[in-house]
């Protein structure tokens, strides 16, 4: 941990431990294998195991669910639905009136691709997925809407239908005079911006171990939840129990959260119900295709921002209509990413004037919820996006307009337009630092050697007011002033922790901020070390919470940057108040005055006289071996839990202003990156962030969470995105889809800081974890904008996105090429149905071919895989198919029919599949007619997939749905002419075919 | 994420291993390296009744120069091809292409016969077998044979392999063409490419050219051109020939401008 060298160096810079870059005392541990994740801790003999079951529809209604043959699969426990649990809870609490009931488990209806349907309990997890496989659920599909603009239209299919609209809820904020200043503007510059939807992904996923212990009604539960704690009581009151008897703990270490462990509340509720059910211990560890299909994900937003601005680049006003897409439900605490953000709306800009419209809206995708930047990333990428089109349409530098619109030096604290209380900064030393040195003087000469040589480089900057410790009353803003009024508002944000010194003098800490690997034990022993005069190696810091042992309210949590404006600084008073009375006990002891002692080097001393000291341990002793002996007044024992609530945490306003959090610090970044022409990827050619996030508690953390955040945002801008087609099937569920940067795509970061403590805190450290999340998808998307000059760059930029908007018209096949019937077809797949056709030639007579198509026996033996076959009216069949490509195969019912008959000539071929696979639905035309040797068929198909097979096999299924369907046709000739089949099954078929096709001049 | 049950059985010899597959038929899959099949069996993908793990088996663990061909046992894995020092002599395409197949991790476990059994049309393996004109063998309690790249893969995931067959070896001829060149894009290093290509002079003003992720099997076509401008034109009309799938990392029209812009780049290289 550092040579004696370095520490005697790092003392002569920084007297206290605070401030010192100390190496986390969490890694050794770490590193070496013995974190103590939620999975390793042991359960109580008897613990069952639970898997879920989950619905491939991304909307349906809920027909049947027949458990029968799961129940009687050996292992199995039990299984529950919907209906079990709408009896034995109450549905989650939401922040909003309109009816959007959300149980545990799907009641009546799915509502996005991966609700979880039902949950098999059993003695393992092999035995519980066995037995899912063999729950029968009928499900009757309804229209999917995916596309929040969609969503409102009139028409549209309700998610809920009770809620009457798509839209659940609808505000408009206005500050100052915007009508006047668009009208006194020299222009007005708008861009619409589109923030896609991801996700941040720990690399351990959700784990809950719960017990219902009958003797008292209570719950007792291990999980890695991260907070807020104001879920706990959502939790309580889904299980129509006190919190008190809802008894929630933390494990002490965590493989990660940002922000999405949050999301594991509604699974605590459902294995509490479980294990209520079956009477034992129930454990449920989700794995990684549950968490990409449906665990969480920051929220889709789509922003209408327009500036009236002056011809030297001045912003006047803002306009902004923020269109939030929150998935099928709005689990608490949504819709916080739409309001946590709402005082610093104006970002690090001097803008008086502000127009603001929320909207939320919600369609059948996963609901989303925390992740880390929680509505920064979405508010960012739209106003800075903006400002480098007020650059381009004022013909200015895009520099030249943040420093025209930079807040000055002078004027904090600074209250925004929208009620934030800006408590400290200096964002134009900071820019200059950042773009100095030479610095963006290099970048341009880069760009301008790159442009020259017909290459495609841009530079993009971004500036983020980031937001640290929010006010429990911002999201009260989402209601009315009069509402508001009524009901009471909400406000403030309490951090609690506890600092402990037991006989020895040895020191603990406890506080209310569940470890999620950011190295918080480490800060908090170098804040008490500090005030107690010991080394942080003397601090022991336990962050596992107990819901019924420790301190918590309703703000606690890991979460929103709340650890170094809220948890650090309740530590701080904690051990401050242990040190007065320290002091207090040691003046007695050493017969001086308080004033006159210090507590250093382990020992107390007398200021006056340093010869005159006693050891630490022995004045802790004091307070527990003779209480009678402390100073008159003084309470015995040393234990001190102090909460911190800072008074500017006012409630929103009746003019709805809102001090949405305590602190904010400023990030401001600027990058050169570069655009391969042959392959349309965007590499990053030099990124610098400068911060200013008040005093650094630790710098070596403070560069860790940067790095992190960095990643993270550099994920957003070009790798990492949930992908929804049109019909609402999930398509990027597995790591091979949803694309985490690795080691090889991260670029070089240059970090900078300077320092502006926080007038607002005793530590004068503000947050600065998700920073780089709000920054680098503008800062990137600036870049790319610049280098392709464009207005509307889609995030994530990936290659096909970058390839829209660089290919312009293809050209038109050269004279006498063959073109494969494919590549003549507009693009095959547009979001939508994956489509196809062919022709096909079998030596058999036209009536003969035809009866075969109407005759079941014929279709029993032509149809891929059949088991059986049950007609079900005319020409409607239901069949048990075993159906795959290569080495994937599953087991579906399906549903054919026949129609439109035009006899002898064509047919209407119409079908649905469903199985543990997924689910598919398509239909196709086949028309027939007679040639020199038999029939020719030709085939034309449009066929969507959902569930599993379009989540983990999305690359493949354009080829997989041609082979299936091949192989129809193939059973076709079989069966009219076995002779040519003898040949077939030889695997000359495939080639017989591709001869045929090639004389259509198609490849299928 | 937990497999159905299966039988998992650990053969002795290739004999053995034959007999088993012999007595499971379609229900069996071979396990090598398992960098596909494990991850499709805890997804719930492939449903089988056995397991035959040929990985341990010392017959099929061979890298051997068999007179004009380069013969690789099913057992050997990517890394050890790459790492055997005469690979870059031998078949120096194969020392260009492996390097892109997936990450050093997976290569660690997969096998060469591994990758084209599971006949992904993007992969990199079943592309080189097939631009350079190799041959993969198969053996079964009723003989061996061998089938051309060409014969052997048939479509996505689909190789002419019968249910009683096990790939024993791959043949990559030797000595093919005096210049080689490679290159792929993907969305990160290690991902499934998007596309690539690799390029091998036959002859004087001929290419052979095979083009991997745009089409069911990888394409190989034969360029003949007299001057540079020749290749521009024959790469153009390629590109109308591929299937044109689509997903959501590539349109078919993006597909074939990346063959536009990468294949002489590749060409190029390989002439030089």
């Amino acid at each position: 941990m550092g040579s004696a060298a370095d520490a005697e160096l790092t003392e002569n810079i920084s007297p206290t431990h605070v401030g010192r870059a100390l190496p986390r005392k969490e890694d050794a541990a770490l590193l070496m294998g013995k974190g103590r994740y939620a999975d390793d801790v042991p359960v109580p003999v008897g613990t069952l195991v639970a898997h879920v079951l989950r619905s491939p529809h991304a909307h349906a209604l809920i027909k049947k669910i027949d458990s029968g043959r799961a129940l009687a699969h050996p292992g199995v426990r039990t299984i529950l639905t919907g209906e079990d649990i709408a009896k034995l809870s109450d549905p989650f609490l939401t922040a909003v009136k309109e009816p959007l009931p959300q149980w545990a488990l799907a009641v009546e209806r799915v509502r996005y691709v991966g609700e979880a349907v039902a949950l098999v309990v059993a003695s393992d997890r092999y035995v519980a997925e066995d037995a899912a496989e063999l729950i029968d659920v009928e499900y009757e599909p309804l229209t999917a809407i995916i596309d929040p603009r969609e969503a409102v239209r009139g028409g549209a299919s309700l998610v809920h239908e009770d809620a009457g609209s798509n839209s659940v809820g609808f505000r408009e904020f206005s500050y100052g005079d915007s009508d006047k200043a668009f009208a006194e503007a020299d222009k007005t510059v708008s861009v619409t911006v589109e923030y896609p939807r991801n996700s941040f992904t720990p690399m351990e996923c959700f784990v809950v171990v719960a017990e219902y212990k009958p003797a008292d009604q209570s719950y007792d539960v291990l999980s890695n939840f991260q907070g807020p704690f104001s879920a706990h009581p959502v939790m309580a009151r889904a299980l129509k129990t006190p919190g008190s008897k809802l008894r929630l703990r933390t494990p002490a270490d965590s493989g990660g959260s940002f922000g999405i462990k949050l999301s594991v509340f509604p699974y605590i509720v459902l294995m509490s119900l479980a294990s209520r059910v079956v009477g034992s211990p129930v454990k449920w560890v989700e794995d990684r295709f549950e968490h990409l299909l449906a665990a969480s994900s920051g929220p889709n937003r789509i922003t209408e921002i327009e500036a009236a601005v002056m011809s030297d680049g001045k912003i006047t006003a803002l306009r902004m209509d923020q269109m939030e897409d929150y998935g099928a439900f709005l689990r608490a605490p949504m819709p916080g990413p739409l309001y946590r953000m709402h005082g610093a709306s104006t970002g690090a800009y001097d803008i008086q004037n502000l127009e603001i419209t929320n909207r939320i809206i919600l369609t059948n995708k996963a609901p989303a919820a925390l992740i880390r930047g929680f509505g920064g990333p979405q508010l960012y990428l739209a106003l800075e996006r903006l400002v480098q089109r007020i650059a381009i349409e004022l013909e200015l530098d895009h520099i030249d307009v943040i420093r025209r619109n930079l807040l000055p030096a002078d004027v904090f604290p600074y209250k925004t337009p929208a009620g934030a209380l800006y408590d400290s900064g200096d964002y134009p030393r900071a820019v200059e630092e950042a773009v100095g040195d030479g610095r963006l003087e290099a970048l341009k000469k880069k760009r301008d050697e790159a442009r020259a040589a017909g290459r495609h480089y841009g530079i993009g900057f971004a500036t983020v007011v980031e937001p640290g410790m929010s006010n429990m009353g911002y999201l009260s803003t989402l209601i009315p002033a009069s509402v508001r009024e009524r009901v009471g508002d909400k406000n403030g944000a309490v951090s609690l922790a506890t600092v402990n010194v037991d006989p020895l003098g040895a020191v603990t800490v406890t506080a209310d901020a569940p470890v999620q690997g950011q190295g918080h034990a480490t800060v908090l022993s170098q804040i008490v070390a500090d005030q107690l005069g010991l080394d942080p190696d003397d601090i022991s810091v336990n962050l596992e919470i107990d819901t019924q042992k420790d301190q918590w309210s309703i703000a606690s949590g890991t979460y929103s940057c709340r650890f170094s404006p809220g948890t650090a600084v309740a530590t701080h008073l904690a051990a401050e108040r242990i040190r007065n009375k320290l002091i207090t006990i040691a003046a007695k002891q050493l017969n001086t005055l308080p004033e006159d002692v210090e507590l250093s080097g382990g020992n107390a001393r007398s200021k006056s006289n340093p010869d005159n000291a006693i050891p630490f341990a022995r004045v802790a002793g004091t307070a527990h071996w003779s209480p009678i002996m402390l100073p008159d007044g003084m309470e015995p024992g040393l234990r001190e839990t102090a909460t911190w609530c800072p008074p500017e945490l006012e409630p929103p306003s009746k003019d709805d202003k809102i001090n949405t959090s305590l602190t904010y610090g400023f990030v401001f970044d600027m990058c050169g990156v570069e655009i391969d022409p042959v392959t349309y990827q965007v590499r990053v050619d030099r990124y610098v962030s400068m911060h200013d996030a008040g005093k650094l508690l630790n710098p070596l953390i403070a560069e860790g969470q940067i790095k992190g955040a960095f990643v993270q945002g550099l994920a957003t801008a070009l790798y990492e995105e949930f992908v929804y087609d049109d019909r609402g099937a999930f398509l990027s569920g597995t790591f091979a889809d949803y694309l985490v940067p690795t080691a090889s795509e991260v670029p070089a970061l240059e970090i900078m800081h300077i320092e502006s403590p926080s007038p607002f805190t005793p530590l004068g450290a503000k947050g600065l974890a998700e920073g780089n999340c709000m920054s680098v998808p503008a800062c990137i998307a600036n870049a790319i904008a610049d280098a392709l000059a464009v207005k509307d760059v889609l995030l994530p930029a990936s290659p096909r996105r970058i390839h829209a908007l660089m290919a312009g018209d293809e050209q038109v096949p050269p004279e006498g090429a063959t073109v494969s019937q494919a590549s003549s077809a507009p693009a095959s797949r547009d979001g939508r149905d994956i489509t196809g056709g062919g022709s096909f030639e079998v030596k058999a007579p036209l009536a003969e071919v035809w009866r075969s198509l109407l005759d079941p026996d014929a279709l029993r033996d032509v149809i891929p895989g059949c088991h059986e076959l049950h007609r079900e009216g005319e020409n409607t069949y239901r069949a048990d198919v075993s159906l795959g490509v290569g080495p994937v195969r599953g087991r579906f019912k399906a549903h054919v029919a026949l129609s439109d008959l035009e006899i002898e000539r064509a047919a209407r071929l119409a079908g649905s599949l469903s199985g543990p696979l997924g689910v598919a639905s398509g239909g196709g035309h086949v028309r027939l007619s007679a040639t020199a040797i038999g029939t020719r068929l030709d085939y034309d198909y449009a066929v969507t997939v959902s569930g599993t097979a379009a989540a983990v096999g999305g690359r493949l299924l354009d080829g997989a749905a041609e082979i299936i369907i091949r192989k129809f046709f193939e059973g076709l000739a079989k069966h009219v002419s076995p002779q040519d089949a003898a040949d077939v099954s030889g695997g000359g078929l495939t080639g017989l075919w591709r001869r045929i096709l090639s004389l259509f001049g198609g490849s299928r | 994420m937990k497999p159905r049950p299966f039988n998992y059985t650990r053969p002795s010899s290739v004999a053995e291993a034959a007999d088993a597959l012999a007595h499971y038929g379609e229900n069996a899959r071979i396990l090598a390296g398992g960098q596909s099949l494990i991850a499709m069996l805890n997804l719930r993908l492939v449903d089988v009744e056995a397991i035959i793990d040929i990985s341990q088996l010392k017959e099929l663990s061979e890298i051997q120069l068999k007179g004009d061909v380069l013969e690789v046992g099913a057992a050997v894995t990517q890394n050890r091809l790459l790492a055997w020092p005469e690979l870059e002599a031998c078949v120096p395409l194969l020392a260009k292409m492996l390097p892109w197949v997936g990450h050093f991790q997976t290569r660690n476990r997969g096998t060469i016969c591994g990758s084209l059994s599971h006949a992904d049309p993007s992969s990199e393996i079943p592309l080189a077998l097939a631009l350079l004109g190799g041959s993969v063998v198969l053996r079964s309690k009723r003989g061996t044979r061998t089938l051309t790249a060409d014969q052997f893969q048939t479509g996505v995931l689909s190789t002419a392999r019968q249910p009683d067959e096990l790939v024993v070896a791959a043949n990559f001829p030797l000595n093919m063409g005096s210049g080689t060149a490679f290159r792929e894009t993907a969305r990160r290093h290690g991902d499934f490419a998007i596309v690539g290509i690799g390029a091998v002079k036959a002859v004087a003003n001929e290419i052979r050219l095979g083009i991997g992720g745009v089409s069911a099997r990888p394409f190989v076509s034969s360029l003949r051109f007299e001057k540079a401008s020749d290749i521009v034109a024959e790469i153009e009309k390629l590109v109308w020939q591929f299937d044109g799938y689509e997903d959501m990392h590539a349109t078919p029209r993006m597909r074939r401008d990346l063959v536009r812009h990468m294949a002489p780049l590749v060409i190029e290289e390989a002439l030089a």
